[in-house]
């Protein structure tokens, strides 16, 4: 042992750690920055952090490349030559604050809809679309309506929450878990947390993805599910259960609109006169309203010829259409597999179920002295909801969840407050515009009817992304992907300025790339650009740059401050309320404001209302005063922590709060009480204490809609009844797609494709180690996805005598893109797919142009339009979900032939002139 | 020459559990986080805006395909970095002392400052767990973070590696194998750990969970009693509905 030699095990890590919220992805976990000499020397998880727990993916743990990467933006940017060219000049925030104020001021006092203001994987979307509703345009959301809203709607329209940020499985208790096309970040650390944690327990998971990558890599069973077809297996599911009667009749009977009347005639529920739904008490035989003391609701009444939503969905459900031989052909799944998993299902919901002892109280007065489990749950994201019948699928998925009893219950799944909350308490949509003056309430709502619609008094749409309109009625999250291509075609109108935050829409952030493009740079016949200005605020030399007149550069994460506040996105578990924050633990070394606090400037420069105070002087001195001292209500703002001596989550603002959260390490939770942990939207004591925190301004027990109402009143519009009348041509499609049961219907793109000549569907997937947020790129972790083969399955590459590294011509009813592939045998037959902007456009993000993400990388994009293919009727039909205008990317349906290597991936586009050097060529993270 | 102790007071190494692993690279960049700023000279990233950009790394994650002669295939994630092996040809191969196995708990280390670059050690390691650091040009490997493992400077549960600390699935786990009541010999046998490549009789300390049986539930036919129907029709099936009702 004397000759080795000698070694310091206990070395000083750093200077200091320094607490705040990673913003790598969506998932906003905790991080301890270690700072060395005044620069982050490494990034490890909080072990206090309610999200992570102490662990960190490997984006997380790459932000210190995030920090120092060479495309961070370094000044604001005016350009200077044509768009699109890159050609910028240097200005100064003073220069560049008045020059988008006198873009601005002369539209807020004409005409505020000439503003569209998006943004996108904005976490202060609270904070933004307050600005812009005191701007007065009704213009304004962020990027949820192309990524999940399909979920996020179903889920708040029948449960009053969905997956993720709404709540998760009940990781402790469940025995099965069943993961739905879930992209595999989704949502990163807790997922993969609760998957190490079930599988210890030795729970079984079950996969259902075409792909068999990450999570589904290691589920015990794999369903390589066809494209679009969850829909039907999951109601061929819902079939089987039903018919074996294993479901949860008291569950469905006590908390569910099962037992709901529905009038005969209307198809609408029979209420009281204070809108109470209507049940037959099983004991008395008498029609009450739901929430009657001591009522057993009968969920097979018959009321005068009325039948109850219990009786419609067993109509609907046993039929035929939906057994397994039915739907096997199409989805591809064996009518004895879906048998298995479906009598799986039933095994661990009712034979493995187990009470905790735990009393509660339910919102009739009933005390309960147990807590019953049933112990199965359930994970879904994009995969399911970007088709254009995600919303019924997402839907179906709910119900499948309802009826088995799992929800709110131990082993199932849990909502995570603020949710649940019904699509009853939630704003409407507001688009009400006057000049000179804000909007009059929030931009983007739930509608329960026709009348909540965001129309023109002339019919047309209110909103440039035709958001709430008869196209697409519950299009809660607004429509990203609409934007720019409305905008251009002046459809419903023109606008004047378009400003953008944190969205790649001239790249991966768009349908139709090249189009987009197109369109950015397109001038009329006097010469001007036809979408006349165009602003963008990012913090990294993205292909977008290059398209705006205007650049307002970011801070990194790690440089600014932001709350991940309860009036948006919060971080919250199933067992606490929680919010968070970031705060500058590094100073920027160059010219550039965190977004936010840029909006605060702009704002009181534009003299809206929030932003200045009685002198007309600006109100906040940046987005940390903004944080600490607006209140959305009397005592309840952007952070709930810190606000009250008993900290309740209310209270009057305190001037100390930021650094409250910086000693407690940048967060702040406050835990449920135990009687209230499960049956939330049914619990007395759940319901009394989100008051207490602030949630609910008053108790807001509810019933989840299996059957939604509002839907219905879709229906009836389209068959004539009522004033505001759908136009002609989406009647139809309204009254086939708004069924206020879920159903299956094939996606719009093969039944306007030639199915025979397009056979195999098309993919992306975004893999755990790269981005779901800002940077798409990043030294560390280029090396592990800087290439995105497009993936074949191995019948297919036989077939066409392929190789990996070889190149195949994909083609699209949209157009070609050239690229090279790799085998892959754990995929559905008839599925392609590739990795999610891994491709980078030539000049971009300070890479070499000879970069492999410029080289070899491509994007699927280009064969994904924003619009179906014409139907010759001349009208332009958004390649979107007709209920809530969600961006279908995964209905693509392509056909491919091997072709010769090309020098790179097609189609090409010439590089653009960098705004940053490129990066230099060697790395050494931790050189003394 | 160098030579291997006869044999180590702890034997400390991985479990790691190819069951779990969702092949996220949490791993991979933790262990780059760590190790870039600690033990030796920064782990180099050389072209790393460029066309061909090739950084060191101590730990890297594999996936694999596997497909069964029936069934379905599978992806195997397959995360891989320096074994510790008892018998470790890495060491005996090195000309210079640099590369050496501690007496005290086992761990197979490079003291760069004797290392001299010939990367005979890389060829003799069968695994491939050694990288030639692009600047430095010394032998780099995982040193299972022995700069964290028994760093006064850290919260006792934080004095495990970094790969095992940030691993969001709970597939890593570290301990000492000489200890016969250690969770890293538990699961080892409940869960049937295995050693990389036996033949090659390194002995390596690391050992592999492998992955449960997949596919498992198979299909059945329309008789499973789970779903035996108790009604086919909907006007049957309320009657069923009703006898239940009234059971409750």
């Amino acid at each position: 042992m004397t000759d080795q030699p000698y070694l310091d095990t206990s070395p000083q890590l750093s200077d200091e750690i320094r607490k705040t919220t990673c913003y790598m992805c969506a998932c906003r976990c905790g991080i301890n920055v270690h700072i060395k000499n005044d620069k982050v020397a490494y990034i490890e998880g909080n072990k206090e952090h309610p999200v992570n727990q102490g662990v960190l993916c490997a984006k997380g743990s790459a932000g210190i490349m995030q920090i120092n990467a060479p495309s961070k933006l370094k000044s604001p940017l005016k350009r200077v030559g044509p768009r699109g060219s890159g050609q910028f000049k240097e200005i100064t925030w003073n220069e560049a604050l008045n020059l988008a104020t006198s873009w601005l001021k002369p539209i807020r006092e004409e005409n505020p809809e000439k503003l569209a203001f998006f943004t996108g994987r904005d976490q202060s979307q609270s904070f933004t679309s307050f600005w812009a509703q005191n701007f007065g345009t009704p213009n304004y959301a962020a990027h949820g309506g192309f990524c999940s809203v399909n979920m996020a709607a179903a889920g708040i329209y029948t449960m009053g929450g969905a997956f993720w940020e709404f709540g998760q499985p009940d990781w402790d208790h469940t025995k099965l878990f069943m993961l739905f096309g879930v992209a595999e970040d989704h949502d990163s650390n807790p997922i993969k947390m609760g998957i190490g944690k079930i599988k210890a327990k030795g729970a079984r998971i079950i996969g259902v993805n075409p792909i068999r990558t990450g999570y589904s890599a290691v589920a015990d069973d794999w369903v390589g599910i066809t494209p679009g077809t969850d829909g039907l297996f999951i109601m061929s599911l819902i079939h089987l259960l039903l018919k074996a009667g294993k479901i949860d009749l008291v569950y469905l009977s006590q908390f569910t609109n099962a037992p709901a009347l529905v009038d005969n005639e209307t198809g609408l529920l029979l209420k009281d006169a204070d809108n109470k739904e209507l049940v037959i008490d099983q004991k008395s035989g008498k029609l009450v309203a739901f929430d009657t003391k001591n009522v057993q609701p009968n969920i097979t009444a018959n009321h005068k010829g009325n039948q109850t939503v219990f009786y419609h969905m067993i109509e609907k459900y046993l039929s035929d259409e939906f057994s397994p031989e039915a739907v096997s052909e199409r989805t591809g799944i064996k009518a004895g597999r879906i048998r298995a998993i479906a009598a799986e299902i039933a095994r661990v919901a009712f034979e493995e179920s187990f009470e905790i002892d735990q009393e509660w109280t339910d919102f009739r007065g009933n005390k309960h002295k147990k807590m019953l489990a049933r112990p199965v749950s359930f994970h879904a994201m994009r995969g399911i909801s970007a088709h254009s019948n995600g919303f019924q699928t997402c839907r179906a998925l709910h119900v499948l969840q309802i009826i088995l009893g799992t929800v709110e219950v131990p082993g199932g799944f849990r909502f995570k407050p603020p949710y649940p909350k019904p699509s009853s308490i939630h704003p409407k949509p507001h688009c009400k515009v006057t000049p000179g003056a804000p909007l009059d309430g929030p931009h983007l709502g739930f509608v329960h009817g026709p009348d909540d619609l965001c129309l023109k008094e002339d019919g047309t749409p209110a909103r440039i992304d035709k958001a709430f309109t008869w196209e697409n009625p519950m299009s809660a999250h607004g429509l990203m992907h609409m934007v720019i291509s409305n905008a251009h075609a002046g459809d419903p109108y023109k606008i004047d300025t378009l400003f953008m935050y944190m969205a790649n829409m001239s790249w991966n952030s768009s349908m139709n790339t090249k189009g987009v493009i197109e369109m950015l740079t397109d001038k009329n016949d006097s010469g001007d650009y036809v979408i006349p200005h165009i602003i963008y605020s990012d913090a990294y030399s993205s292909e977008m740059v290059a398209y705006a007149d205007l650049i307002l550069p970011d801070t990194t994460y790690l440089e600014r401050h932001d709350c991940i506040s309860l009036l948006d996105r919060p971080i919250c578990e199933a067992d606490a309320v929680a919010d968070s924050i970031r705060w500058p633990v590094i100073a920027p070394d160059r010219n550039v404001r965190g977004f936010q606090s840029v909006l605060c400037d702009l704002g009181a420069r534009l003299k809206l209302p929030a932003f200045i105070d009685n002198d007309g002087n600006a109100r906040f001195k940046d987005y940390a005063d903004y944080i600490v001292n607006h209140e959305r209500k009397p005592g309840i703002g952007p952070l709930a922590g810190w606000r009250s001596k008993e900290d309740t989550g209310k209270g009057s603002p305190n001037p100390n709060q930021l650094n409250q959260y910086i000693k407690n390490g940048g967060f702040w939770t406050k835990h449920i009480p135990k009687n209230a942990a499960y049956y939330k939207p049914w619990n007395l004591d759940y319901q009394n204490w989100a008051v207490d925190t602030g949630l609910y301004d008053q108790p807001q027990p509810y019933l989840f809609s299996l059957y939604v109402e509002p839907m219905r009143k879709f229906q009836l519009a389209a068959l004539g009844h009522g004033k505001i009348q759908p136009p002609e041509h989406l009647r139809d499609r309204i009254l086939k797609s708004m069924d206020p049961l879920p159903i299956w219907y094939p996606p719009f793109e093969e039944t306007l494709v030639d199915k025979d000549e397009f056979t195999l569907h098309a993919l992306t997937q975004r893999p755990m180690a790269m981005y779901h947020s800002w940077g798409t790129q990043n030294a560390w972790l280029r090396q592990i996805h800087g290439v995105n083969p497009l993936y074949i399955p191995s019948k297919l590459m036989m077939s066409h005598s392929l190789k990996d590294g070889d190149w195949v011509k994909l083609t699209s009813v949209n157009g070609s893109i050239t690229v090279p592939v790799a085998e892959m045998a754990a995929l559905n037959e008839r599925t392609v797919w590739t990795w999610n902007a891994i491709g980078k456009r030539k000049g971009t993000w300070a890479l070499d142009k000879n970069a492999p993400e410029a080289t070899k990388g491509f994007l699927l994009n280009h064969l994904i339009h924003e619009l179906l293919p014409p139907k010759g009727d001349g009208l332009r039909w958004a390649n979107s979900d007709p209920i809530t205008g969600q961006a279908a990317w995964f209905d693509l349906r392509v056909k491919l032939e091997k072709t010769k290597s090309p020098s790179s991936s097609e189609p090409t586009f010439p590089e653009i002139k960098s705004p940053v050097e490129k990066g230099s060529n060697i790395i050494l993270q931790g050189q003394s | 020459m160098t030579t291997l102790p006869e044999k180590t007071e702890r034997k400390l190494g991985l479990v790691i559990d190819l069951d779990t692993c969702v092949g996220c690279h949490a791993c991979v960049i933790s262990c780059k986080g760590w190790n870039t700023e600690n033990y030796g000279s920064p782990l180099a990233d050389v072209d790393a805006y460029g066309e061909n950009p090739v950084g060191t790394f101590l730990n890297r994650v594999h996936s694999y395909e596997v497909t069964p002669d029936e069934g379905t295939s599978q992806l195997v994630h397959f995360p891989k970095s320096c074994l510790h092996c008892e018998d470790a040809p890495c060491v005996t191969v090195c000309p210079t002392g640099a590369s050496y196995k501690r007496s005290e708990d086992g761990i197979v280390l490079v003291n760069e400052s004797d290392c001299i670059g010939c990367g005979l050690c890389a060829w003799a390691c069968p695994y491939g767990a050694r990288e030639m650091d692009g600047i430095e040009k010394v032998m780099k490997k995982c040193t299972l973070c022995v700069d964290r493992i028994y760093n006064e400077n850290l919260e006792p549960e934080d004095q495990i590696p970094s790969c095992v600390r940030t691993c969001p699935a709970g597939a890593r786990h570290f301990g000492d194998f000489n200890d016969p009541d250690s969770q890293v010999n538990k699961l080892v046998l409940e869960r049937g750990g295995m050693d990389l490549m036996p033949e090659q009789q390194t002995k390596p300390v690391n050992k592999y969970l492998p992955p449960r049986p997949k596919d498992t539930l198979g299909e059945i036919d329309i008789l499973a009693p789970l779903l035996k129907p108790v009604a086919e029709k909907p006007d049957t099936f309320i009657g069923w509905l009703n006898k239940q009702l009234d059971k409750i």
